[in-house]
């Protein structure tokens, strides 16, 4: 049983939004814990598009996504927020007034006065391959993450994909498996040249098999596979005995658990007023692209808007006694001093 | 205006216009081809917009470049003649073209 981590608030996705909530929050001395699915920060902004150009940030003519989160990153450095990276949230509950308790899929439990949900489009997900019947396969013998390398041990292996992922547990596993087979849709890898140097020593070698072209069916019983078959580029159909597959084919996003805990919800969206960005669940607020109100632009500059206002409301959650005086960080030294600046 | 038809899955037909300069992933959003769903917005970096290009068409259309041919990498069932719909900048010449979208997307 780990130990329950009490914080002011914590924020569910460490995109920009979730981001600069740190900031908003962190002027009027609430801390912040963060949690993301991915194991880095950024959100969609480090997943989709670090090097794509974003021209619509007030004041900044032109930044791409890591510039953004790098720059974001370095203005909330002075309020110390924590992130658990690679972790997602699955409970939320709320068991006082005010007070939730939100587990993660790691085993963490955290106690906080509010939450703000800033999920953005959802949770990152590996993609599932359109393969009939593998969803009871999942999580028994098709796996789309390799958390403990030892699981795959003596097993015959079939690794999916062509990029880094696949590449990487292709060496890694390769060695500790009974026998491995790696199936890409094209004799090209993107991985790192290195790995892919590699992974066609070990092909030469006869110590693994590389097959070009899709995995198109599954065979097995209770969630265990004992075949699939390959359908070649070549149009030829090979049967290969398999214990364990991993797909790698990237992330896509989806809602997650969101979905499960009891909000009301629009096409996937969480309604919010505009006052505070706050849910039918007093405590709970929503900011950024997962939200929707009337008039809703899901933009970042939005986002940071919404993440102000929540930042006023929560406040009185968290410090239910003090009055809340508004103030420019321009003149204020009480503000300039929380940021370390005067 | 050129136009585009996108054949869907289930057989389900778009012909719609398009305007020069735009995508054939944007023109879908906009005719509400809801087969294409385009999560990362065109910048080549989450292969939901994948189409296959009709058989006739493909030559006009083209090869895809290198960064969006590892992308597809990321896609399912991907053909000689699939494209990823944002990289496709629809031009006069591509009036009449026809593109095929897939049951699923990834998501």
């Amino acid at each position: 049983m780990s130990e329950t981590i009490k914080t002011d608030v914590l924020i569910i996705g460490a995109g920009p939004i979730g981001l600069f909530a740190v900031f908003e929050l962190g002027l009027l001395d609430i801390k912040a814990h963060l949690v993301d699915i991915l194991d880095k920060v950024g959100g969609q902004c480090a997943e989709l598009y670090p090097e794509k150009p974003i021209y619509d940030i007030p004041g900044i003519p032109y930044i791409t996504g890591h510039g953004l989160t790098e720059a974001l990153m370095q203005q909330i450095k002075p309020f110390g927020p924590a992130f658990h990276l690679g972790e997602m949230v699955t409970t939320l509950q709320k068991i006082g007034e005010p007070m939730f308790r939100v587990t993660t899929d790691r085993g963490k439990t955290f106690e906080c006065k509010a939450v703000v949900i800033a999920a953005g489009g959802g949770s990152f997900q590996p993609k599932r391959p359109p393969i009939n019947g593998i969803e009871p396969y999942e999580g028994k013998s098709v796996h789309y993450a390799v958390r403990k390398m030892d699981a795959f041990r003596d097993k015959r292996l079939v690794i999916v994909g062509g990029g880094d992922s696949a590449l990487d547990w292709t060496l890694n596993l390769q060695p500790i498996a009974k026998r491995l087979t790696l199936v890409h849709r094209r004799d090209e890898f993107r991985g790192a040249p290195d790995s892919v140097n590699k992974m066609r020593a070990l092909v030469a070698a006869g110590g693994m098999d590389l097959k070009i072209g899709q995995v198109t069916a599954l065979e097995g019983a209770d969630g265990q596979l004992i075949a699939c078959s390959i359908k070649g580029n070549d149009g030829t159909l090979a049967r290969v005995e398999v214990d364990s597959m991993l797909p790698f084919f990237g992330l896509t996003m989806k809602l997650g658990p969101v979905g499960e805990w009891g909000l009301k919800m629009e096409d996937e969206l969480i309604p919010v007023d505009t006052a505070a960005f706050e849910t039918s669940l007093p405590g709970l607020f929503a900011i950024g692209d997962i939200n929707t109100y009337p008039g809703k632009l899901k933009l970042i500059l939005s986002g940071f808007h919404e993440a102000a206002l929540m930042a006023q409301k929560a406040h009185r959650y968290v410090f239910p006694e003090k009055k809340l005086v508004f103030q420019y960080t321009t003149s204020s030294t009480s503000l300039q001093k929380k940021l370390g600046v005067a | 205006m050129p136009k585009i038809t996108y054949i869907e899955h289930d057989g389900a037909k778009h012909t719609v216009e398009a305007e020069i300069g735009s995508t054939v992933m944007e023109t879908a959003l906009r005719n509400d081809v809801t087969s294409i769903v385009a999560e990362c917005g065109g910048s080549c970096t989450c292969a939901t917009c994948l189409v296959h290009v009709d058989e006739a068409w493909s030559p006009v259309v083209g090869p895809p470049s290198a960064e969006e041919e590892e992308m597809l990498d990321s896609a399912f069932e991907v053909k000689p003649t699939s494209r990823l719909s944002c990289q496709i900048k629809v031009t006069e010449a591509l009036d009449g073209l026809i593109v095929h979208t897939p049951a699923y997307q990834g998501r």
